[in-house]
């Protein structure tokens, strides 16, 4: 790779429950570089330390020792708030990612203004419109016929494909996937995951996806990742991945379990 | 009739009192208990400025003030001091009543005598019972219109994704600690104005008088929900005022029925609780059928 990364973590340790009984060190001197571009899958059993890493770079877990690198700027001591300036994030709770009372539009117009400061402006909803219709039209779901609607309202498919385009609405320098189409049914799941591959390559987005789909770890991203017990024990990117097969993975798991 | 007068009198005044607590109890989703010490500050700190001097209208703002300043520490206490809401309203709730002894110097001050906004001219020409009209309303429909603008802007916007989803509204970069304790600075003032207001309308402060207050603001706010049903969120904070009002009414018809001014705050409960109680009770008993299938005949 020739081009710097867009995010760095060096030698990163995050430790839960600190200072109780249930101490753990959940990521243990991770090391992970994501350049400008890349769609990385990321697998890794149950603990692994997969959700702490997305916690761990969007803040809401302080790290122990190690840095964090945005384009080169040390952002471990900044806050979920300043962070979410540049990170979009889907959760794999479709309850999680969206604002139940409030419509469609409302969600959008909220997502629109990502880490900008908030003051007593009008909020511009009407003069939006055409861009969360057209935003919403590239799904399938008819999502684009409901910005009315509360999401409470909607179902979980379509509250998901609302959470994705919040988090991508407005570039973000990372966009992170939290196994966001593991809740769904297992048409819906597909339809997301096309749409949601087609955005990314489309605008060039640097993306982590966590996902427990081998098919879809192999199927997607330009690079796959494992993590286990706190570090990334497997990376592979281009060609390489691209001739891996299932088998070769399943091997790769078993033998981890072994050790 | 002048009763009734009174009633929408009292209503639109204590109306205030539900437009607030709908800030924390229905759009940040907590109970807050400090509006019972906040109403009698807001009441001690005017009574008494005015007592001192203090012209109405500023003696008002210094209530409000005063409650903002009550809704800061809970804020802080809450979202700093990570103290679980209930119990940090609470606390400055307990210690609204040391202060307001202070501030009052004695547990009650009246005004007979005094100037306050109710002593303006055109408001005495007005019939009995008219003033507190004319003052609730005027006070409710600026408030009203404010806090709709308000929760138009982004700010507003920002305040009420907080409530609704803390976690993602985090992930959109919005300071849900700043906004709690806006919530908070913004709904605990105007609980304090609401209690400037209605001790110059009864024409004293006592330093009692927040006991229960939290029953018949949260009375108002399930009163208009039951009432009105399915709202938009401006027209739910219209539907608080009139909430408010239907109550005054409620009470006036039970206190016709015969029962004595002291079973108010019981009276309050029951009549909450009630509400509270509608959606399982109309299940239960299939109110909703024998309403619109006319008796328990065709009930299945």
């Amino acid at each position: 790779m020739q081009s710097k990364p867009t995010l760095s973590l060096k030698n990163v340790v995050t430790t839960v429950n600190t200072g109780t009984p249930s101490e753990s060190i959940i990521l243990n001197k991770l090391n992970l570089d994501i350049y400008p571009g890349d769609f990385i899958t990321v697998l890794g059993s149950n603990g692994a330390g997969k959700s702490t890493l997305f916690n761990t770079i969007t803040g809401n877990l302080q790290i122990s020792s190690g840095q964090i690198l945005l384009n080169n700027i040390d952002i471990a001591k900044e806050s979920v708030e300043k962070r979410a300036h540049y990170l979009g994030r889907v959760f794999q709770d479709p309850k999680m990612g969206t604002a139940p009372r409030m419509t469609v539009a409302e969600n959008l117009n909220l997502a629109l203004q990502r880490g900008e400061t908030r003051g007593l402006t009008p909020r511009h909803l009407n003069k939006h419109q055409p861009l969360f219709k057209k935003l919403t039209g590239i799904m399938s779901n008819s999502l684009n016929t409901k910005l009315d609607v509360a999401t409470q309202n909607l179902s979980g498919g379509q509250r998901q494909a609302l959470s994705f385009l919040m988090a991508i609405i407005k570039k973000p320098e990372l966009l992170l996937l939290d196994e966001h189409t593991a809740a769904l049914d297992p048409k819906t799941s597909f339809q997301l995951m096309s749409e949601t591959n087609k955005v990314i390559s489309e605008q060039n987005l640097t993306c982590l996806m966590i996902t427990h789909h081998l098919d879809d770890a192999l199927k997607y991203g330009n690079r796959l990742i494992v993590i286990d017990k706190g570090k990334v024990v497997f990376d592979v990117a281009g060609a390489q991945k691209d001739n891996l097969t299932k088998e070769q993975l399943l091997n790769f798991f078993n033998d981890l379990v072994e050790v | 009739m002048s009763m009734i007068v009174s009633s929408i009198g009292q209503g639109l005044l204590w109306g205030i009192l539900g437009v607030a607590l709908f800030l924390t109890f229905r759009i940040l989703n907590f109970p807050d208990m400090t509006v019972e010490g906040t109403f009698p500050l807001g009441a001690a700190v005017t009574t008494t400025a005015i007592t001192k001097g203090v012209p109405p209208i500023l003696a008002c703002l210094l209530g409000f003030v005063a409650g903002a300043i009550a809704g800061l520490l809970t804020g802080l206490l809450y979202t700093k001091g990570k103290i679980p809401i209930l119990l940090a309203g609470i606390l400055v709730m307990t210690a609204c009543l040391s202060i307001n002894l202070r501030i009052m110097g004695g547990s009650n001050v009246s005004l007979l005598g005094k100037q306050t906004i109710f002593s303006a001219h055109f408001l005495e020409a007005l019939p009995k019972y008219f003033d507190s009209v004319f003052v609730g309303l005027l006070t409710i429909f600026i408030i009203t219109i404010l806090l709709v603008l308000f929760l138009q802007t982004k700010l507003g916007q920002a305040f009420i994704a907080t409530g609704d989803n803390p976690v993602m509204a985090r992930s959109l970069g919005i300071n849900t600690d700043s906004m709690t304790i806006m919530g908070l600075m913004l709904s605990n003032g105007i609980i304090g104005l609401g209690g400037a207001l209605i001790s110059q309308s009864n024409g004293y402060a006592d330093v009692n008088m927040g006991i229960g207050i939290i029953v018949i603001a949260l009375a108002s706010i399930i009163i208009g929900e039951v009432v009105f049903g399915e709202l938009t969120l401006n027209q739910r904070l219209i539907a608080v005022t009139l909430g408010s009002i239907i109550y005054r009414f409620v009470i006036l018809l039970v206190l016709q029925l015969g029962f004595s001014t002291n079973d108010l705050n019981l009276l309050s409960a029951i009549i909450l609780a009630l509400c509270l109680m509608s959606p399982i009770l109309s299940k239960k008993l299939k109110l909703t059928k024998i309403i619109t299938q006319g008796g328990f005949k065709n009930a299945k």
